[in-house]
């Protein structure tokens, strides 16, 4: 949580210092969600997020060296340079994006989480029992697709976990203005699935929400809708101005900022004490620090990589690596299908 | 509205007729006669039995054996996990399909018309063509969205649009138009093992149609190159460029134009992206005219495409204008005359006496000798 608040204040730093460009949404005071869920995950579950997806990189083991440089535009970031702010993608650590559209990241999950009961049962990966969890905002609440995965995931019973970090605004429009009916964990057991409100301030209550709903998945229960009442401290894009939002409400979440919280806890029972404290904080001021660093030195991307990787295989299938047609040569149409 | 060309003959009749079989040139021993529906079955079948990875998923692929019977018999044959039947959500089970993608398996999705897809069009574009590129080559997305486009027989304005241009506009994505069972064979084969997203642009009115194949292609390997196009009739005064259905109206147009002294040249495009520019190229070179035919709407279309690459490659070597022939620049209208009327249709020849009638035909489907060039424009 510490990682993801120090990295989004230096990401603002740099915003305004013109290091960063486009645009970039921060996380602050939601990282509870984001830790609670995610540091209970193994590294073949996936993560599909929004647009504010640097914290949940982060939490999923991104190194924040990539995601620095990838917040910069340089070649070392995780994608290159080629995703940006909105679009992280990591193979290894199996984050699936980074998507700009709401609720575009919500079938892909979904879909994620499909291949996982596929490999099992289909291609016979007989372990295969990942999970996907699904960030998504309160604003796509309201959207079709989201309707869309609720339903094909309680139909088809499928191993993943629908996490709404309802932060009560969609840019300047307020979620009670916005939806019919503003209890969004409600909408889960209208398509079969439990839903589960959870105070998105508290990581210790978010993880052992999330422990059970993981767990569900993994076992093969079926999907889980969990809400998780947070907010954001920070406008909603570093170009947003948010005047809206009423200042005694900022004030009234700002009481309940996690990682206070959760550091008065860890005081009063005893479990570390301020010095240990002091020393994360010092540390992960050193991790950004050098993450910055880092990706200040990185080299821009060569212009060559301008047309790279617009497909995996250009040649399209029917022309194989020396270049000539597959299907003139003989040995290519030798029966493999047994039909 | 585009220029309508009229040929000048001597015979009198007019007539209009549909396109019927058109024979391929170049394979000359001929064995069996397969309809498209069959070609694409037993490609989704090879496919499916040589890959478990590879699945289906669509509307009524299943247990209503596909809304035009392209995946017959394969829920019995796969079972319910790997040909799935979804609720009508096109949003919803594409991303799906998408996210499986990204995770290594092969979905097949089917729009029961490409007019549907655009429900879904955020994902075709947005989740699979981009992904590869914005992840900088780490994460690929091996789909396949297949489904006829196009017109079909008075199914009315918002069930009849081509989408070849919307989708071959996009970088990132492969879009093939298959004209014949073979065509449809080898392209769908290949665009299941391809680690591309791929749009597949069949047509609902071809699917009935029988054409030959030889054993080559009845081999379960049998795959074409994507990104070639094939020369169906070799000729030296005109090049006719199409794809899909129009394919064989431009054969009928080429048997046409030969009582009359013309050798037309017809190129089926098969893949819309990556055009096969080169090819087209080459054959303007050598003939000096190109006539181009979708059945699209005209604006920013396919025609206009192959238009600029010759006017940039080979503008040189052009005798003519480029002529372009495409769908009128209308929705499809649902009374059947006039559905006639907004398509390209092969018309044999006016008299030459008939100069002088108002005829208000769209479009039509013979080009002509620079001699007697006749534009009526509307």
């Amino acid at each position: 949580m510490i990682l993801g608040r120090a990295f989004e204040d230096m990401c603002a730093q740099m915003y305004y210092r013109g290091k960063m460009f486009g645009f970039v949404h921060l996380y602050n005071g939601q990282e509870a969600v984001s830790t609670g869920f995610i540091k209970l995950l193994k590294q073949q579950d996936s993560v599909v997020s929004t647009y504010r997806d640097h914290v949940h990189a982060l939490s999923k083991g991104v190194p924040a060296r990539a995601v620095m440089s990838e917040l910069f535009g340089k070649t070392t970031g995780c994608c290159r340079g080629q995703g940006g702010s909105m679009h992280m993608f990591s193979r290894e650590h199996n984050l699936l994006g980074g998507f700009a559209f709401i609720g575009e990241g919500i079938p892909v999950a979904t879909g994620a989480a499909f291949t996982s009961k596929y490999k099992r049962e289909v291609l016979k990966e007989a372990d295969c029992d990942h999970v996907t969890l699904a960030f998504f905002g309160d604003g796509t609440c309201n959207n079709g697709q989201f309707f869309e995965c609720l339903n094909m995931a309680a139909l088809w019973k499928l191993p993943i976990v629908f996490v709404v970090e309802n932060n009560l605004w969609a840019i300047g429009m307020s979620h009670l203005r916005a939806t019919s009916d503003p209890q969004i964990y409600k909408k889960g057991p209208a398509f079969g699935m439990p839903g589960i409100h959870v105070d998105g301030m508290d990581v210790l209550k978010v993880r052992e929400v999330a422990k059970d709903a993981i767990g569900r998945a993994r076992r093969g229960e079926g999907p889980t809708l969990v809400e998780c009442e947070t907010y954001r401290f920070r406008g909603h894009s570093l170009a947003d101005p948010d005047e809206l939002r009423d200042p005694a409400e900022k004030a009234h979440y700002a009481a309940r900022d996690p990682i206070t919280a959760l550091k008065k806890y860890l005081i009063e029972n005893s479990l570390a004490s301020e010095a240990d404290l002091k020393a994360i904080d010092k540390k992960i001021d050193e991790v950004v620090e050098d993450a910055v660093e880092f990706a200040d030195e990185s080299p821009v991307p060569s212009q060559s990589q301008l047309l790279e990787n617009v497909f995996a295989d250009p040649k399209g299938f029917g022309i194989g690596p020396d270049g000539r047609y597959r299907c003139e040569d003989p040995k290519f149409t030798e029966g493999t299908a047994h039909v | 509205m585009l220029g309508i060309v009229r040929q000048k003959m001597l015979e009198q009749s007019l007539k209009k007729i549909r396109p019927a079989v058109s024979v391929l040139r170049s394979y000359s021993s001929a064995a069996k006669q397969m309809t498209v529906r069959e070609a694409l079955n037993s490609a989704l079948d090879e496919e499916m039995s040589a890959d478990s990875k590879v699945f289906l998923m669509g509307e009524e692929v299943g247990e209503y054996q596909g809304a035009y019977k392209i995946t017959k018999g394969l829920l019995d044959k796969y079972g319910p996990e790997r040909v799935l039947d979804t609720p009508i959500t096109e949003a919803g089970f594409t991303g799906i399909a998408v996210g499986a993608a990204y995770y290594g398996v092969k979905p097949v999705v089917e729009f029961m018309t490409f007019n549907f897809s655009m429900q879904a069009i955020d994902h075709i574009i947005n989740s699979a063509a981009k992904t590869n590129y914005m992840s900088s080559g780490r994460i690929s997305v091996p789909i396949v969205f297949r489904g006829p486009n196009g017109a079909a027989a008075g199914v009315g304005a918002q069930h009849s649009q081509c989408y070849a241009a919307w989708y071959a506009s996009c970088p990132g994505l492969k879009v093939l138009a298959p004209y014949s069972s073979e065509d449809a064979r080898g392209l769908l084969k290949a665009g299941i093992r391809d680690p591309d997203p791929v749009v597949f642009l069949e047509n609902e009115l071809l699917y009935g149609e029988s054409f030959p194949v030889s054993d080559e292609v009845l081999d379960s390997s049998f795959c074409l190159p994507i990104g070639k196009a094939k020369i169906e009739r070799k000729g030296k005064d005109v090049t006719i460029a199409a794809y899909s259905k129009m394919v064989g109206y431009a054969l009928k147009a080429a048997e046409t134009l030969e009582k009359d002294g013309i050798d037309a040249e017809v190129i089926n495009l098969r893949s819309i992206r990556p055009l096969d520019r080169s090819t087209i190229n080459a054959s303007v070179r050598k003939t000096n005219r190109l006539v181009t035919v979708e059945e699209a709407f005209p604006q920013h279309g396919v025609g206009a495409e192959i238009c600029a690459s010759i006017v940039e490659e080979s503008f040189a070597y052009l005798d003519a204008p480029v002529e372009r022939i495409a769908g009128a620049d209308v929705p499809m209208p649902y009374a059947a005359n006039l559905e006639r009327m907004a398509v390209p249709q092969v018309i044999y020849h006016f008299s030459l006496f008939s100069y002088n009638y108002q005829y208000i035909y769209t479009h039509i489907c013979i080009y002509m000798h620079a001699n007697t060039h006749n534009f009526i424009h509307l």
